[in-house]
């Protein structure tokens, strides 16, 4: 049976082989994780193993007077401490910045701090002992004396530059944009209806479940170092141990094994990650660095701290003139290392107003260095920001019009036909389809039965609101995102398929697997590609001494980059098959065809030869074959998209909600998102990858944030203070899929990782709105917490 | 600080004697002193439920209980579970679900769900929300994993009427 040729062909428009394509199949890999038998990097057992923490800064800007690590170094089970000075002879400072960010600067930054620390949870000292329990005894043995420096932890109060917290580089402005379409003001003269808000969002972080883990294992006899480490980027850092370390590149191994969630945390540089490889290299031994969750919450990258005013002109009949944007955002006291601090503004400042036709914009950007921890790239990166401003501002536009939202929104959204489209900041959109996401999920939510429910329910006091939030998403970038600026990021990705002699097949991919179920999807497109069923293949992923040369998972790059070599990989690795059936059937090649692991007759499905025949010939009989035939069943491929900048997608998400108006509290009753992420390979794991980022989105609109006080002490640094959503606040979570396949490759795949994050907290937030407006409430500042609803009712 | 006790806990039905330090935690003692990786420490304050582990039957936070606490006791971990065969029906549906991603916190989901699929036989989709909102999920969005719970919860109700 042929059956393949059962499946319904997927995705029209696309060139995609039938097969599993468009079939929601279970991860293959997820079966060890159910069983506890994982391999998470503190799951690892090494000996000789060494265990490193750190002795970090109480306070958030102070200068080290003395730093006396005698006592400690004599402590039961301590190998070595180290201070910065010491560190630094190993491994080079850095400095985060892009050339394509003009004008972006930043200090240069030690793996661990030199005389001065610039936030609360820096380190500057490292212990070494047997275990980390001795280790950590030990940091109760080191002596420190501080000089208190002035802090800076207001946005507001660093752009003043009252106080300049690196006098070296003049100001507290690490990067700024501006752009201007050119007639904003008279857009905003010719208006009917002007409208304006000022948008506040709380700095927060991915407490990513396995915290940051690093083991690096430094050989002294071939100077090489294989580090163990929960990355999104293995290639990303081989070359950055390489260069900081001094080690060769090809010396450096970086493995990751299964990683406990990433969300952008895991791709950044750390200093105490790039300290613990350097301590291995100075001791000669693997050492291993895990953060607890009290360091995570202090040091892993926080994301999203920004007050943004944003105005909105329209015309009586509903169609949006302009957007003006003014945003500024706090970083901390680095530029995060190598990717910035100043991607995050700059997609706020390039998507807000992304989803809508008007012509005029304007807008201004500042990123400002605080004395607290660091931000940098977090999920959906700079999206939620757009959105919560775009869609915020569209509801009160339409509210001032007397609108209903979903009909305004239906008027201002970029017709689906109108592609290629260039937006007013710039970016180009190939294709997307606002009209039919907005269809499909008013019909999905039954939008006017929902209103009718809420009508009718107000009348008993039950305050209940429904929000809207359409985004678009920058997903599979080129290098326009990272190499143009001069950062060794790679944007392709690379495919080795290999047939075995068994008729298995290989794949090694350069993407790498956090739970994303990227092994699972390059497992199904492997299969559907060469022919050969789902249990035959079996994928690697996360070594750099393996895999083909690429970037790894972030901004949404898996499916749409890495998919896409695995394809070709495999159309090619099909055709060499189909090589050598021919000469061993001696038939035409062109008569054949790979289906159910076997080469068959293409018209009749006869079978002619199962592959486990082919691969015995092929690697074993070779003498069988023509003397000059050569058979090729490795196949690496590699791909890069290169015909626009991003692969844009768009989505619309819906909230409904109810407010207790007594005590703040919202109930969340159900989340809709329709997405449209091109060419769907697993529809369940899509449907997931939304619902995760949904729930994330969500607590950054209700939970969660991280609370600095005036002294730059972080306040709710623990899982118990620092709240994150459970089970039993979350609603269900409807997921609609449109397809509109990009046309730049030929799976047709864009990414769909970011798109919960970035539209849930604009449908939550314009959900609470429209449930406080019978009130004359609103709120606008992240997460809305109780107290916030409260204050804005007038009750606290 | 290096005060160490013996103590004898069976795991996952053997018995293993080691002389433990008085402080360490009996998720340490699993992981380090036993080899068992299975279960994770994810906040070591009892929050987010990643260590999950059952003594004598009762689901605990291994981050929260001393390991000498777990002397002469049976302590059941993933490992341990998966192996006798009691958390097959979660995991093919967890599974078939997509009820986890990463993995990370699924010893533990899958040990508070076993948990109520064995006390609460006739759990409601609230009661299974509120059942695991001790357990910490930050891939899923729960959504999944409520479905999975609640297909096995309605497979055996289906299967005992």
């Amino acid at each position: 049976m042929n059956a393949r040729a059962e499946l319904p062909l997927h995705a029209p428009g696309t060139q995609t082989d039938k097969g599993y394509i468009g079939q929601s199949v279970p991860r293959p890999n997820a079966k060890r994780l159910l069983q506890g038998r994982g391999a998470f990097v503190d799951d690892l057992r090494f000996p000789r193993l060494a265990h490193v923490v750190f002795f970090r800064s109480p306070y958030a800007h102070a200068k080290v007077k003395k730093l006396d690590l005698t006592k400690a170094v004599r402590q039961p089970g301590v190998i070595a401490c180290f201070d910065g000075r010491a560190v630094a002879e190993y491994c080079t400072p850095w400095v985060a910045v892009l050339a394509h960010l003009k004008g972006i600067k930043s200090p240069p930054q030690y793996a661990i701090a030199i005389e001065r620390a610039c936030w609360q949870g820096e380190a500057i000292a490292a212990i070494v002992a047997d275990t980390r329990e001795q280790g950590e005894d030990a940091l109760a043995h080191v002596e420190a004396e501080w000089e208190e420096l002035p802090v800076v932890t207001e946005m507001e109060d660093a752009l003043s530059n009252r106080y300049v917290i690196h006098p070296d580089l003049g100001d507290n402005i690490c990067f700024k944009r501006e752009l201007d379409t050119g007639a904003v003001d008279d857009a905003f003269k010719q208006a009917d209806v002007v409208v304006e808000e000022t948008f506040g969002f709380g700095r927060h972080t991915g407490v990513c479940m396995e915290t940051r883990s690093i083991l690096a294992d430094y050989n002294a006899a071939d100077h090489s170092l294989t580090v163990y480490h929960a990355t999104q980027a293995p290639h990303m850092m081989q070359d950055i141990f390489s260069r900081h370390l001094g080690i060769p590149e090809a010396n450096v191994r970086v493995i990751c094994k299964d990683v406990g969630g990433s969300y952008g945390i895991k791709v950044h540089v750390y200093p105490d990650e790039m300290a613990t490889a350097a301590i291995s290299v100075i001791l000669r031994r693997p050492v291993k660095f895990v953060a607890d969750r009290l360091e995570s919450f202090l040091t892993d990258i926080h994301a999203r701290e920004h007050r943004a005013k944003v105005r909105l002109a329209c015309r009586k009949d509903g169609q949006i003139l302009a957007f003006d944007l003014d945003d500024l955002t706090a970083i901390g006291p680095y530029s995060v290392y190598p990717r910035t601090s100043g991607i995050e503004g700059n997609q706020v400042v390039n998507l807000t107003g992304g989803p809508y036709t008007h012509q005029q914009y304007r807008a201004k950007m500042h990123v400002v260095f605080t004395n607290k921890n660091v931000t940098c790239q977090y999920r959906a990166v700079g999206h939620p920001i757009a959105a919560a401003l775009t869609e915020g501002i569209v509801d009160l536009a339409a509210a001032k019009l007397g609108m209903d939202p979903a009909e305004f929104r239906r008027r201002n959204l970029i017709a689906d036909d109108a592609y290629p489209y260039t937006f007013p900041s710039g970016i180009k959109f190939e294709r997307l389809s606002h009209h039919k996401t907005l269809d499909k999920l008013l019909a999905l939510m039954d939008y006017k039965k929902l209103r009718a429910e809420q009508a009718a329910l107000r009348k008993k006091n039950v305050y209940r609101g429904i929000g809207l939030a359409a985004i678009i998403e920058v997903t599979g970038p080129s290098p326009a995102f990272y190499g143009v600026g001069g950062a060794r990021i790679s944007a392709q990705d690379g495919a080795t398929l290999r047939l075995e002699p068994t008729g298995m097949v290989t794949c090694i991919g350069s993407v790498t697997e956090q739970g994303q179920g990227t092994e699972g999807i390059f497992a199904q497109i492997a299969a559907s590609a060469v022919g050969v069923t789902m249990d035959k293949v079996r994928v690697i992923t996360g070594d750099t001494g393996v895999t083909p040369y690429g970037g790894g998972t972030w901004a949404s790059r898996g499916a749409a980059i890495g998919g896409e070599a695995v394809l070709q990989a495999g159309r090619t690795l099909r055709s060499n098959i189909l090589d050598v059936a021919a000469v061993i059937l001696n038939m035409d090649k062109g008569e054949l065809d790979i289906v159910n692991n076997e080469v068959v007759n293409k018209l009749t499905l006869e079978s002619k030869l199962p592959l486990v025949e082919l691969g015995r010939i092929a690697y074993f009989r070779p003498d069988t074959l023509p003397p000059k035939f050569q058979s090729e069943l490795t196949v690496t491929r590699h791909y890069t998209p290169r015909e626009y900048g991003f692969s844009f997608t768009n989505g619309i998400h819906a909230s409904y909600l109810e407010v207790d108006v007594d005590t703040g509290f919202v109930k969340l009753l159900k989340h809709w998102a329709v997405d449209d992420s091109g060419t769907v390979i697993n529809p369940m794991l899509v449907d997931e990858q939304v619902r995760g980022g949904v729930v994330q989105g969500i607590g950054a609109a209700l939970f969660e944030e991280c609370v600095y006080d005036e002294t730059g002490q972080l306040l709710n640094g623990n899982m118990a203070d620092y709240l994150v959503p459970m089970s039993g606040e979350m609603p269900d979570i409807i997921v609609g899929h449109v397809e509109t396949p990009t046309k730049q490759s030929q799976l047709g795949a864009k990414g769909a990782g970011e798109a919960g994050t970035a539209g849930a907290p604009a449908a939550v937030m314009n959900a609470i709105n429209d449930a406080l407006a019978p009130l004359g409430a609103r709120v606008t500042v992240q997460p809305f917490t109780p107290e916030r609803i409260l204050k804005a009712l007038g009750k606290a | 600080m290096d005060t160490t006790i013996e103590a004898t806990v069976t795991v996952n039905g053997t018995p293993v004697t080691r002389h433990v330090p008085a402080r360490q935690h009996l998720i340490d003692f699993l992981r380090d002193a036993v080899g068992l990786t299975g279960s994770h420490i994810g906040c070591e304050q009892g929050v987010c439920g990643a260590c999950t582990v059952r003594v004598d039957g009762e689901i605990v936070r291994g981050c929260l209980m001393l390991a000498v606490q777990a002397d002469g006791r049976n302590v059941d971990t993933i490992e341990g579970l998966s192996d006798s065969g009691e958390l097959a029906e979660l995991q093919k549906a967890f599974h078939e679900h997509n009820a986890l991603q990463c993995g990370f916190c699924t010893p533990g989901m899958l040990m508070a769900a076993q948990d109520l699929v064995r006390t609460k036989p006739e759990a409601s989709r609230e009661k299974i929300r509120e059942h695991i909102s001790g357990n910490y999920c930050r891939c899923t969005g729960y959504h999944a994993i409520v479905d999975a719970v609640q297909e096995v919860i309605e497979k055996r109700q289906g299967g005992r009427r």
